[in-house]
């Protein structure tokens, strides 16, 4: 079969961060090959690069070829991509609300006829000819089999629908060949996802070749003739659909690489009678990662881990409990109930979050080291202020003090404590994050993806302060990442939440299949184990 | 050498070309034999008396809310503690004391709602407010006809009724700052008590935002989501920042006026608001970051331009190009403010 | 009911000024057929004016704040064309032309300062009509006489160097426009050549948008980012946006002072841009969308009022003085109550 596309050895950096590792792709006429991988595997950023989209140019571009038909081509806008005949739906609607169907579908495809002016003027004073665009709106609802008015303004249409129409704005470009699908169905029912599949099938018999990215596997296990898996940026296997089964690909989607520690013994063992905290049908509304009924009981003194793939709402548990997205449920701190939905109180009762958006949530990017370390405690504790006259200020002495003391110990590389945070790379940034944690004298720390984007040195640095302060100063810590390894190197337990719920709780010695299973939601008996 | 480059860098463009114009001009005044220490003691007048109004940007654009343009609203609030002080007669330091203490009590009042109202439009605060400052300035031009105050000096000599445009202060709280332990040296006189004010304004400010709230404040303004994570209540600290910025541009006017002798109703409102914001940001603020430095630098270039340029320019052309010039550099330099790219977040 | 509501919310602003000129009319009493006469002079007057800021807004730009730019454009060319003692219709084409030219370039700047501070259009475009009076101020206080030959002495200050408070149109261009085709109905003098130049404008922009350019515009103006994605040229569709709106502009203040018959040199371009925008406001236009409607009803109410509130005041308050003041306060707190409205939305949008 003919060779329709090819990416070839695809790098990109954002900012320092190597996103795209030397990725392949290759595609034939009429294949649907389906893309998988965790949030931040590079997918998006890949589909990003095929279609020009603003913000690679916008980054410094990206590294590596790509060929369409065999010949090189340099797409650096969707305007070229699209004459190029790539397509591409993507995970946020680009539908102008205010238009109706017909003109989202044609936008700046419009059919057009001339008149006075524009024979004077120009091509941009012809008129549109909306009867000859209506028709082809029309045809390509058709090929969708929907029942859709062509005429209704967007804005008001299910979401389904909406859906719909981006693919038929797509279907409705005479030289499409390649079709890019990124997470299609996730607005869909059951009934609508499976009217999609048979859309991408008839696509793919009238030749066009389709790119169907989507975190739910068993979809793409159906539709796909290939099937390739990132991790990290790096294309991690690729092959016919055939020979993967459901859980391989979650295994291969969260990593298999397994470190040996000792781990330093506790003072104290752990025990079931002795809780911390007791969750009890959380949940919580965060876009992207609802969590809808979660319960877990923490064991004071324990390392938890909380595991799942991108989208099914592990970074929802900690983010809730955190008052930083609207929660709801029941939970107990040491015995008394906990108030959601207030960050204040959290502090006050010694539960700490360490957010996984750390440049945008965990830190204050234009301001000094020492003060991304002191100010959450200055707000909430009063901590390094003194009097002068009648007012209490915050001391600059005893805050310069104790950043000296945490750059110390966590070996924060920086200039000085006066430091912009701004230009400190991600490792010396997270410990500042971390500093700023332990200057909040936590009994339980919640920390999310707490080694993204740092080098591995770094890495190693960030778990070992994790566990010091678990076994020597008696942190509870609940540690949510998308890197199972890292969860089995230093957690008692994990938790792997699929689906918003909690799917299984697993000893880091679990094998890698129960894990796949478990965070495919499709582990019998899970029970809690460990 | 290498030190001085790389402040250079950072100066913003405009502020280096109104500096060196201010130098260039006071060079020529020297050829031109205008005499400076004259020109000297009008800077120094003209600092501290516009000072304070240019301090009230600071809580708003700290807070996130951008330079307070709808500093007529505290302005009003001065302006009003003022007229009820000379209507009750009160003259010297008891006047003016008495002027800025009901101003603070009003203001704050009146900032509340104010903060309110720019808490509903988040995100077009600088819009807004500028309306809400011409508004009010018109609907107290109907109000200033209409408020019952009596005191003859106040109210127009023919049908007394209603104030008049100008209020002259020399019997009232005109001139108790800068007359307070002045003196004169080499020919510069120094209005100390005025100088005094200034100072202490922007330590207290100075101080503010060294405690919990002035932090708060801070912290919203630079990452809403790090100070949630905090603790801290957005709406409230905003409204905190806007109350206080209300509050210290009615002290602002108070002090203004007492310099320039006359309290003027009506339309002067509006002609403060611009010449503040451009002041500070010629001093290095930016629509989301400033500091006291700004705001002393930025009035300390901004007035002495303006002092300067009117005896050295007048020997060329009309007195009136001052005016022209005070527009196109204020304006220009906002302008520039607002076409800079937002800092990058993350 | 629901839908009662929803009517009664978003023409919030016409019905209540409507109610609010129905009331100054009969408390003023001012006779019936003047106040007529001067509605349909000032409709045939400011209408083009009005128009002028539909453009920008469906663009996305907001309210023009910049059309003042455009005004000063034909002030400038008309300043030209006095001196040159070029009369009657010759002389407004000219100045016609001239005021076009310059709005084009003006426009053009304009639009390239807008498109660096997307997001703050508004008060970008304040500020830049502000900076622009400086400018303008400058040229003409300073540099006419001087470095730029004026003939005319009459106009000039008495240094020879600087334009006057006010210059005369007549014996040049005043009431060109209006005098070539008069039509009376009992004691009403309409004036059918301004009125039928508004009439085409209407009729351009309506057919502007069923254009390729007017449905660009209509995209950019809903979300700049989908545009961008499907390969429109944002940036560019903005700059024509400005650009049309400055001329037209141009033109229109063209066509308001040959009605008045002399220029204020240093407010008639400020004072048309506040009232403009605040007549298409009270017509029911928003920050983002507006229409033809919008513009000849906006004008209709706000001038009715506008003729009738000095007589109201006196009346009320025994001040005319009153009245004038609360005019002006309506037109900002009109401009204000938008502008909140757009914020509130705004702020909705993205919770």
């Amino acid at each position: 079969m003919r060779v329709v596309l090819e990416m070839r050895n695809i790098s990109k950096s954002f900012y320092g961060n190597q996103v795209l590792k030397n990725v392949n792709l290759t595609l034939h006429e009429g294949e649907v090959h389906g893309l998988v991988g965790e949030n931040g595997a590079g997918k998006t950023t890949l589909m990003n690069i095929l279609f020009g989209m603003p913000v690679i140019h916008s980054t410094g571009g990206f590294e590596g070829e790509i060929l369409i038909d065999g010949e090189r081509v340099n797409i650096d806008s969707p305007r070229k991509a699209m004459e190029y005949g790539v397509g591409m739906v993507h995970q946020e609607f680009m539908l102008i609300p205010g238009f109706t169907v017909t003109e989202n579908i044609k936008l700046n495809r419009e059919i057009t006829r001339e008149n006075i002016l524009s024979k004077v003027f120009g091509e941009a004073l012809r008129t549109l000819d909306f009867p000859a665009m209506r028709e082809d709106a029309k045809k390509a609802i058709g090929t969708i089999g929907m029942s859709i008015d062509e005429l209704a303004v967007v804005a008001g249409l299910p979401v389904a629908h909406k859906q719909f129409i981006e693919i038929a704005r797509e279907i409705d470009k005479k030289n499409l060949k390649i079709l890019v699908l990124d997470e299609p169905t996730a607005v869909l029912s059951e009934s609508e996802a499976e009217q999609l599949l048979n859309v991408i099938r008839y696509l793919a018999s009238k030749g066009v070749s389709i790119l169907f990215i989507s975190h739910r596997l068993s979809e793409v296990l159906k539709v796909s003739d290939r099937i390739t898996i990132l991790r990290d940026g790096a294309v991690v296997d690729s092959g016919p659909a055939s020979k993967f089964t459901l859980s391989e690909i979650a295994e291969k989607m969260v990593g298999r690489k397994l470190e040996n520690l000792d781990l330093p013994p506790r003072t104290k063992e752990l025990s079931d009678e002795d809780i911390i905290m007791s969750i009890r049908n959380l949940r919580v509304y965060m876009p992207g990662e609802t969590v809808k009924d979660f319960s877990i009981d923490i064991r004071r003194g324990e390392i938890l881990g909380i595991g799942g793939l991108a989208g099914h709402g592990k970074l929802g548990v900690a983010n809730g409990i955190a008052g930083m997205y609207p929660a709801e449920g029941e939970v107990y701190l040491e015995g008394k109930p906990y108030k959601l939905n207030d960050a204040s109180y959290a502090l006050r009762n010694g539960v700490v979050y360490l957010s996984e958006d750390r440049r945008g949530v965990g830190l204050l990017l234009d301001e000094s080291v020492e003060m991304n370390i002191a100010a959450t405690a200055i707000l909430a504790f009063g901590e390094f202020t003194r009097r002068f006259l009648f007012f209490t200020l915050y001391d600059r002495k005893k805050i310069r003090e104790h950043a000296m003391e945490m750059i110390r110990k966590l070996d924060i590389r920086c200039k000085s404590p006066s430091q912009i945070v701004r230009r400190l790379s991600g490792g010396n940034q997270q410990k500042v994050c971390l500093a700023r944690a332990f200057t909040l004298k936590p009994k339980i720390l919640f920390v999310s993806e707490p080694t993204r984007g740092i080098d591995v040195g770094a890495k190693r640095l960030v778990l070992d302060y994790l566990i010091e302060l678990n076994r020597k100063h008696g942190v509870t810590i609940v540690m949510t990442s998308s890197e199972l390894a890292e969860l089995r190197s230093i957690c008692d337990r994990i938790a792997i939440v699929a689906e918003g719920r909690l799917s299984a709780v697993l000893p880091p010695t679990a094998s890698d299949a129960e894990f796949g299973l478990a965070m495919a939601g499709e582990l019998q008996g899970g029970t809690q184990r460990g | 050498m290498d030190k001085f480059l790389e402040w250079l860098k950072r100066v913003d463009f405009p502020t280096l070309v109104i500096s060196l114009f201010l130098v260039a001009l006071f060079f020529v005044a020297i050829f031109v034999k205008v005499p400076i220490p004259s020109l000297l003691s009008d800077s120094i007048r003209r600092i501290g008396m516009n000072g304070v109004l240019v301090l009230a940007m600071v809580p708003t654009i700290r807070a996130g809310v951008g330079p307070n343009f709808g500093l007529p609203v505290g302005i009003i609030g001065g302006l009003l503690g003022a007229l009820i002080s000379m209507q009750l007669g009160l003259s010297g330091f008891l006047g003016f004391w008495v002027a800025v203490f009901l101003s603070v009590t009003i203001c704050v009042g009146i900032g509340l709602g104010y903060g309110w109202l720019l808490e509903k439009v988040r995100g077009q605060e600088m819009m807004v407010g500028t309306y809400m400052g011409y508004s009010i300035v018109a609907f107290m031009s109907i109000m200033w006809l209409m408020l019952p105050f009596t005191n003859p000096d106040m109210v127009w000599a023919i049908g007394g009724k209603g104030l008049r445009y100008t209020l002259a202060l020399d019997k009232y709280f005109g001139h108790v700052l800068n007359n307070f332990l002045k003196f004169k040296v080499g020919g510069v006189e120094v209005p100390t008590g005025l100088i005094l004010f200034f100072a202490g304004a922007c330590l207290l400010v100075y101080l503010f935002f060294r405690t919990k709230v002035g932090l708060a404040i801070d912290l919203v303004g630079q990452n809403e989501k790090y100070a949630i994570s905090s603790g801290v209540n957005p709406k409230r600290a905003r409204l905190v920042a806007v109350v206080l910025s209300t509050v210290i541009a009615g002290v602002g006017i108070i002090v203004y006026a007492q310099s320039y002798g006359f309290l003027q109703l009506y339309q002067a409102p509006l002609f403060m608001t611009f010449p503040a914001v451009a002041s500070i940001l010629i001093g290095g603020a930016s629509i989301r970051r400033a500091n006291i430095r700004n705001v002393v630098i930025g009035t300390v270039i901004f007035q002495t331009l303006l002092t300067i340029s009117l005896p050295v320019l007048s020997q060329v052309t009309r007195g009136d190009v001052t005016e022209v010039m005070r527009l196109i550099v204020s304006n220009g330099m906002i302008l520039y403010a607002l076409t800079r790219a937002p800092r990058e977040a993350g | 009911m629901e839908k009662l509501k929803k009517v009664l919310i978003s023409y919030a602003v016409p019905i209540f000024f409507s109610i609010l000129c129905v009331s100054a009319v009969l408390v003023a009493k001012i006779p019936p057929l003047f106040l007529a006469s001067e509605i349909v002079r000032r409709l045939s007057r400011n209408t083009f004016l009005v128009l002028s800021l539909i453009i920008p807004i469906v663009a996305g730009l907001g309210l023009n704040f910049g059309i003042v730019l455009g005004a000063m454009a034909a002030q400038a060319a008309l300043f030209f064309v006095v001196d040159w003692k070029i009369k009657g219709i010759p002389g407004v084409l000219v100045a016609c032309l001239m005021a076009s030219a310059i709005s084009v370039v003006l426009g053009w700047l304009a639009g390239l300062v807008l498109n660096k501070a997307k997001g703050r259009e508004m008060i970008t475009s304040m500020i830049l009509g502000f900076f622009a009076n400086g400018i303008y101020q400058l040229i003409f206080l300073f540099f006419v006489g001087s470095i730029i030959p004026y003939r005319t002495r009459q106009f000039l200050l008495p240094e020879g160097v600087g334009l006057r408070n006010t210059v005369d149109l007549y014996g040049t261009v005043a009431s060109v426009l209006n005098n070539a085709w008069v039509v009376q109905i009992g004691t009403i003098r309409v004036f059918i050549l301004p009125l039928l130049i508004v009439g085409l404008l209407c009729l351009f922009i309506t057919f502007l948008f069923k254009t390729k350019l007017g449905q660009d515009i209509r995209a950019v103006g809903q979300d700049m980012h989908i545009a961008e994605v499907a390969g429109i040229d944002v940036n560019k569709v903005r700059i024509i946006a400005i650009v049309i709106s400055t001329v037209l502009a141009a033109i229109g203040q063209v066509i308001y002072l040959q009605d008045i018959g002399t220029i204020n040199t240093y407010n008639s371009h400020e004072q048309i841009g506040l009232f403009s925008i605040a007549a298409l406001l009270v017509g029911g236009a928003t920050t983002r969308k507006a229409t033809i409607w919008n513009a000849i009803i906006g004008v209709l109410l706000f001038h009715t009022l506008f003729v009738v509130a000095p007589s109201a005041g006196n009346r009320l308050f025994g001040q005319p003085q009153v009245g004038e003041f609360f005019r002006e306060f309506l037109a900002y707190a009109v401009i204000a109550f938008a502008l909140a409205m757009h914020g509130w939305r705004t702020k909705r949008i993205l919770m």
